[in-house]
């Protein structure tokens, strides 16, 4: 008991020290940065494509820049591969060839190929073209896309997330082997583990069957929850706010209700018996588009927007100090959006585990659906 | 600015919703406060499913 006060103060002062600093850090990369390129945020749409830019992924890990006196951009951080299939085959190369540059000016050359990335995209210039030209709209009219398997911010989140989970759970599992309760850190996960079991899947799958949907269930936990709280963190990453990342979470839910669904679920659905035969391919279509469109919709929209909207939000806010400078002084702004900041980030500790608690429990409860016998009489 | 006023009227339906939902959750704890448990499931769920239809429409108008 005394153990687990111990764990519980230390948590919490962690969580505090980490919410401050990421407030922090947040507030103060606002006054130095701006896009990948260079110059200071000023103006509110400077401040907008600064929200917009975090929001999207990047090739580049980038912590923090800022300009020297002598109008250089420094850049803090790290670079990360960059891996194409391009018309000659696999391309491989690092992100700091293109040298921060996100608008096209500078190619790199492999393969007899050229390379040039704008807004984030990687695209391949044309055979007998030397520099990417724009129409009015600023699209590219001589480059085209290429296939980017490239290890971006977004990847590199998932993989820390997927290696804290391996590794915690894996530890977490040995310990059983030799003893009834879990010490250190796992103290901490065996009732989360339980949370998941006792609220999410026994009362939506029901007692029969839950056990074959668990490790599902605590992966897509673990792993939203993980990658909310590290959207937090100074690190800016934004990886549950990727509509690619939830799309596939959506369609992965998707699949397993689909392969699990019991031989009432599909009578019900295709063929819903005790209604009238006319009305039967009618409710078929209603049926299948609920389950195969509507259902995954739903549930990869949610954690998408609200990610995103809780990201701008308090970006947002965090550039209130550039713009309330000229009312307020740089002490008086910095103060109010310090601590307004402070406050959306603790709700945004309670959206993280609410969206990563919603996703599980709803997708518990379309498997549920799809699993379930009925008694027939 | 069309697209504002929508976001605008989202948001007033979104709001009355949850309203209901979080309201006559609260009422049924008050009533039976043993079920306070299964009320708050169910009130996030349905919370859930329509916030996902606010923001689905919030994504299709911009």
């Amino acid at each position: 008991m005394k153990i687990a006060q111990k764990s519980i103060k230390f948590l919490a002062l962690a969580l505090l020290v980490l919410i401050s600093a990421t407030s922090f850090a947040s507030s103060t990369d606002k006054k130095h940065d701006t896009q990948n390129d260079g110059g200071r945020v000023n103006s509110k749409e400077e401040i907008s494509d600064y929200i917009k830019h975090h929001l999207a992924d990047s090739h580049d890990f980038t912590l923090f820049s800022y300009s020297n006196d002598a109008g250089e951009r420094k850049h803090f951080g790290f670079s990360l591969p960059v891996i194409l299939w391009s018309s000659k085959g696999l391309v491989a190369f690092m992100s700091s060839e293109f040298h921060h540059n996100d608008d096209g000016h500078v190619l790199v050359d492999r393969k007899g190929l050229k390379f040039a990335k704008i807004h984030s995209k990687i695209f391949e210039l044309d055979a007998n073209a030397s520099t990417v030209s724009f129409d009015e709209t600023h699209h590219a009219t001589n480059a085209h896309k290429v296939l980017d398997f490239s290890i971006t911010k977004s990847v590199v989140g998932i993989l820390i997330a997927g290696f804290l989970i391996f590794f915690g759970f894996t530890k977490l599992a040995k310990q059983y082997k030799t003893r009834d309760i879990p010490k250190g850190f796992g103290r901490v996960l065996e009732p989360l583990v339980l949370y998941v079991r006792d609220e999410i899947a026994k009362p939506n799958i029901g007692e029969k069957k839950y056990r074959k949907f668990m490790p599902y269930l605590l992966t897509v936990f673990f792993f939203i929850w993980i990658l909310n709280l590290m959207g937090l963190t100074p690190l800016g990453f934004n990886v549950t706010g990727q509509i690619a990342v939830t799309v596939c979470l959506a369609l992965i839910t998707l699949v397993v209700y689909i392969t699990n669904g019991s031989k009432d679920f599909w009578a019900h659905t295709l063929w819903m018996p005790g209604v009238p035969k006319l009305l039967r391919p009618i409710l078929a279509v209603l049926e299948l588009a609920g389950f195969l469109l509507i259902k995954p919709f739903s549930l990869l929209v949610r954690l998408f927007a609200n990610i995103t909207a809780g990201h701008s939000v308090v970006m947002g806010i965090a550039a209130l100090m550039i713009l309330l400078k000229s009312q307020f002084g740089t002490v008086g702004a910095t103060g109010i959006s310090f601590f307004l900041t402070l406050f959306l980030t603790v709700i945004e500790l309670l959206v993280a585990f609410l969206q990563a608690f919603i996703f599980t429990m709803l997708s518990a409860l379309f498997i549920g659906m799809a699993v379930e016998e009925h008694e027939h009489h | 600015m069309y697209n504002l006023i929508g976001a605008g009227l989202i948001v007033i339906g979104g709001g009355i919703g949850l309203g209901q939902i979080g309201g006559k959750a609260m009422e049924g704890i008050a009533r039976q406060p043993e079920a306070a448990g299964k009320i708050q499931t169910a009130m996030i769920i349905i919370g859930a499913l329509l916030e996902g239809l606010a923001f689905g429409a919030l994504l299709l108008g911009k």
